[in-house]
């Protein structure tokens, strides 16, 4: 009895959850513009969706930040991740808890601060400020993604390495890298999720010369709902699900 | 001793460097901004002063701050109430189907919350599935209006921030000593004692870290109300982004930033000390 009850609270979460999304893909196919009855299937809004010029600007717009931003946090979050490993230097303790804090502080604090940087500076915002801000938000992620693999080795590696005449960059390099590869591909996979679905950061990091998909979907539903964003919507949430659980997979067999 | 290479310097220094750049430098402008002065034609000077600060404790902020951190409270409230049995249900699943349970809990806490949030506006309109689907049963008469009010607001900070809730206490409950549990049952601990005087403080940081996951968005989320809700149900994030955007009011923003970056320091804080008790003290209450 308890046991069914259990099970029945689960599902009724998960029900919770996914019913909104299911039903979103569901109404993608649609024949009906308006209305919320079944009339038939279409591949039809999917066709509008990918002949709409501006939409497939932005879409490319989006995969180019994404791919830029998460390759380069997955770099530096790496080295990061290795230094704070690997030496001690000044500043390493507070460096660490502002990783964490990071993750933690609201995006649009993030997403505010970053705007006055680069008005400041008198850089008017579009692609490149967006490319870095996408990149600040991705690479604690990363940091912690990598770290959490590179905290369980044995230590004995690197001395194993040093003796044998390594450099520190030949070490990180050969020995290092390869054992890290798994962690280094989950951060990056879910650093290009974060920066392909952001839009509090991107809202105030970006101007209308270079616009990207979750800003374009933002103005668009204000407007209101068409079937043409159920399909785009859909589309994007089968991106994620594909890359997180990929980052999952490789996560867990880690961990096994 | 590892000798100082120039490749050490390199994987201290870019990351470091990027950080310093692009997050302490940015905030440290946004504290500078926070006391600046903004004269009648909205040009902000360089002239220092606390009337931002002061035009936060007034009535009209205060109202947004109110029903703002109302909305948060409350939203973390019914996630907590419902994440925490959740959360224990999981931990205590048979593995294989625990694995992909938490995958399928792990997909929605990474989705973009606007594509959430509109999958909910289909839900919720007038002639949305869910009007549709009660009126068929008989169930209502005419169709409720739910989108555009605050309800939606709530509903759907709910339902967008309930896996930040989920996941950081299966974590922290994941953790838990069942030896402990045990032998405060062999002890003669009623369930009731063994929930709140060991299960409960141990696991308090996961209560903290996903309190915090859960209500800090939930005061910044401004898209939320701009899909869902009426004009009145204004979250402090709707406040700030209107200062930068509509106003021009940068100073008053960016105290307003200050504020929400203090908030997070407190919650931060807090956790750090449940987590130092949680691992000393958890000890002494079984003693």
């Amino acid at each position: 009895m308890k046991r069914i009850f259990q099970s029945a609270y689960l599902f009724f979460i998960y029900l919770f959850l996914y019913i909104p999304i299911l039903i979103l893909v569901v109404y993608s196919f649609n024949t009906s513009r308006f209305s919320t009855n079944w009339q038939g299937f279409t591949l039809n809004w999917y066709r509008v969706l990918f002949t709409d010029g501006p939409l497939m600007e932005a879409f490319a717009n989006s995969l180019i930040i994404a791919l830029s931003s998460s390759t380069i946090a997955t770099v530096l979050g790496t080295l990061g991740a290795f230094a704070f490993y690997r030496y001690r230097f000044l500043g390493r303790q507070i460096m660490y808890s502002f990783v964490y804090i990071l993750m933690m502080s609201p995006d649009i604090v993030m997403g505010i601060s970053l705007l006055l940087f680069f008005i400041t500076l008198g850089l008017s915002v579009g692609a490149v400020t967006l490319l870095l801000a996408h990149v600040t938000f991705c690479l604690p992620f990363v940091m912690v993604t990598v770290y959490a693999r590179i905290s369980g080795f044995d230590r004995n590696i690197i001395d194993v390495a040093k003796d044998l005449g390594a450099s520190e960059l030949q070490m990180f390099r050969h020995v290092m890298l390869p054992m890290l590869m798994p962690g280094i591909i989950a951060g990056w996979l879910l650093s290009f999720t974060l920066s392909l679905d952001d839009v509090i950061v991107s809202f105030f990091t970006t101007g209308p010369s270079f616009e990207i998909l979750p800003l374009k979907i933002y103005s668009m539903v204000r407007l209101g709902i068409k079937p043409e964003i159920n399909a785009l919507s859909a589309v994007m949430f089968l991106v994620s699900l594909f890359t997180v659980t990929i980052a999952h997979f490789i996560i867990a067999k880690e961990n096994r | 001793m590892v000798r100082k290479s120039r490749f050490r310097n390199f994987a201290i220094g870019s990351p470091m460097l990027w950080i310093a750049i692009f997050v302490v430098v940015p905030y440290i402008i946004v504290v500078l901004f926070s006391f600046l002065t903004r004269d009648p034609e909205g040009i902000v000077r360089w002239e220092f002063t606390l009337a931002n600060y002061r035009e936060i404790i007034s009535p009209v902020f205060l109202r947004v701050c109110k029903n703002s951190f109302i909305l948060a409270l409350g939203t973390t409230a019914i996630t907590l109430l419902t994440a925490y049995p959740f959360a224990y249900i999981l931990t205590r699943i048979d593995e294989n189907i625990r694995r992909f349970l938490l995958l399928l809990m792990i997909i929605p806490f990474w989705t973009s919350s606007l594509i959430r949030t509109y999958a909910l506006i289909i839900l919720l309109k007038a002639n949305g599935i869910l009007n549709t689907l009660l009126l068929s049963l008989g169930l209502i008469d005419e169709p409720l209006s739910i989108l555009y009010t605050e309800t939606a607001v709530f509903i759907g900070l709910v339902y967008t921030l309930l896996p930040f809730m989920i996941l950081p206490l299966y974590a922290s409950l994941q953790k838990l000593d069942r030896s402990f549990i045990e032998a405060a049952r062999d002890l003669g601990a009623t369930s009731r004692h063994v929930f709140f005087h060991i299960v409960l403080p141990l696991t308090l940081p996961g209560i903290i870290a996903g309190s915090t996951m859960v209500f800090l968005p939930a005061l910044g989320l401004f898209y939320i109300p701009d899909l869902l809700g009426g004009a009145r149900s204004m979250l402090i994030g709707n406040f700030i982004k209107n200062q930068f955007l509509t106003t021009g009011h940068w100073p008053l923003g960016s105290a307003a930033c200050v504020i929400l970056t203090l908030l997070m320091f407190m919650l931060l804080l807090w956790y750090f000390i449940s987590t130092r008790k949680a691992h000393s003290g958890g000890m002494e209450t079984v003693r």
